[in-house]
């Protein structure tokens, strides 16, 4: 039978977590279906687990400085029901689960499974979202395109808990989050979007994009979105073309038993051309 | 290890294993079988229980992060007078057929009236987005909320 921690503060779970190099369960939303073994068998866990799920400090959202800052363990359920969240996450977390699962999954262990089907990651690669990882003695802060590494393979280290997720809104005159999944509920996404355009007049003073699902991380690239950005609308229409020609390039889904890769690349393509002629006219 | 929490309004505790699951501890500690398995991966919805006041499956749920809650399940609802008009709706609207759902039906609607209690037709259909029921169909179980919603009100 392996521990099952308790702590009642953060620094406790934190030594706790360097200690026994604990698995962290937040919502167990996740770990929970890994642990899974039959009725009336207690669910497996190799190691020793810290619950982090209801401390206090590990939940809520403020904003300061125009930076919102999202502690780790704030339910998916607390994120929709609070006015300071943007929206595009709320479209993508309410796009998530059902209200059960909402109920206990938390924003951070999104982020931790590291899923390329994670329905956050998209939105908070596109606002650049800065992570706080940190240990009974150290914090540090890392960008999430640096911490995702592959499917479930983050950069925290065994004695991390990850606290924080930052972010400044970007200013944006238009966005779309797209999911598109086998059916509304319960379903992990085949492949997910989102775009975000600014506009100064008739120029793109900036563009975001990003695809979830289509490869071993999100796929977002900066040095595309600045081919069009301070292009005017009728100039970034022309480059069209050769801009999704560059992002095909990005685009290397695979084959599995929710879609395929030529499906999730087409659609994927079509979103973005789609979201940028609506808005470039 | 020890856990207390709340049970239907009554204080209780269990000597268990902390990751035995919540869903397991109800049927098997406490002959709560009004709480059901079926896929154990938190798809259906027949695990459905409130925990603080929130709709939970309990499939999903280590009992150790029950420690210090409060948990109401169907057997403990069917106390209540919203219990009696939901279950007259659901009756008049057909929307039992089997009956291995409803449970878990019946707590998802008491959370989302809790929260809401006149809700539209995408409100409904959102909350009970969770449970899969394979016999009705869907539509009655969506009428038996909009007749419990009006014959209810006040209640919720
Ligand atoms: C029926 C069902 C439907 C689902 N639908 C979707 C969906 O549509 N879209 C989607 O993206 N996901 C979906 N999921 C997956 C899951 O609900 C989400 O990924 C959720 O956000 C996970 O959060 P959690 O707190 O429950 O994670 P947990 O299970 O607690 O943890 C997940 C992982 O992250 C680690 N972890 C958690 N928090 C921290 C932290 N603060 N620091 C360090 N490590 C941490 C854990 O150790 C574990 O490895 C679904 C799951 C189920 C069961
Ligand atoms: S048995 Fe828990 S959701 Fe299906
Ligand atoms: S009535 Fe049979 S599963 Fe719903």
């Amino acid at each position: 039978m392996v521990n099952f921690y308790i702590p009642e503060t953060l620094q406790q779970a934190l030594e706790i977590r360097g200690k026994e190099k604990a698995i962290v369960f937040a919502g167990g939303t996740d770990l929970m279906v890994r642990a899974r073994v039959w009725f009336g068998v207690p669910s497996r866990f190799d190691k020793p687990v810290v619950y982090i799920g209801k401390l206090k400090e590990l939940r809520g959202v403020s904003m300061e400085d125009g930076v919102v800052r999202i502690k780790a363990a704030t339910s998916l359920t607390d994120l929709l029901d609070d006015p300071i969240v943007p929206q595009p996450l709320k479209d993508a977390v309410s796009s998530m689960a059902a209200p059960a699962i909402r109920n206990m999954g938390t924003i951070g262990g999104n982020i931790c499974n590291a899923s390329p089907a994670g329905d956050t990651l998209p939105v908070l690669y596109t606002m650049d979202a800065v992570l706080t990882l940190q240990s009974a003695s150290a914090t540090r802060e890392v960008p999430i395109n640096e911490f995702i590494l592959g499917p479930g393979k983050t950069a925290i280290q065994d004695d991390e808990i990850l606290t924080e997720i930052s972010f400044k809104v970007p200013k944006f005159d238009v966005y779309t989050f797209r999911k598109v999944g086998t059916r509304k509920a319960n379903a992990l996404s085949k492949l997910s979007f989102m775009g975000m355009l600014a506009f100064d007049g008739d120029r793109v003073a900036d563009f975001r994009a990003a695809f979830g699902a289509v490869a071993p991380t999100v796929v977002r690239s900066r040095d595309l979105e600045l081919k069009i950005i301070g292009k005017s609308k009728d100039e970034a229409v022309s480059m069209l073309p050769e801009l999704l020609e560059d992002y095909s390039k990005l685009i290397r889904p695979i084959d599995d038993q929710r879609s395929t890769a030529f499906y999730r690349k087409n659609v994927s393509l079509r979103l973005l051309e789609h979201f940028l002629k609506k808005h470039l006219k | 290890m020890e856990i207390t929490f709340k049970l239907n309004g009554k204080q209780v505790s269990v000597e268990t294993v902390p990751t035995m699951r919540l869903l397991d501890v109800l049927r098997e500690e406490f002959g709560l079988i009004g709480v059901k398995e079926a896929c154990g991966e938190g798809e259906c919805g027949a695990c459905a229980v409130i925990m603080d006041g929130r709709l939970v499956h309990s499939c999903l749920v280590p009992i150790a992060a029950a420690n210090g809650s409060e948990i109401l399940t169907i057997e403990g609802y069917r106390e209540t007078e919203r219990h009696k008009v939901l279950m007259e709706a659901f009756a008049e609207a057909g929307a039992v057929q089997c009956g291995f759902c409803t449970p878990g039906f019946v707590m998802a609607i008491e959370a989302l009236l809790r929260r809401n209690p006149h809700p539209d037709e995408n409100e409904i259909k959102e909350a009970i987005s969770g449970n899969i029921c394979r016999c009705t169909g869907y539509d009655m179980i969506i009428d038996a909320v909009k007749i419990a919603a009006k014959k209810g009100e006040g209640l919720w």
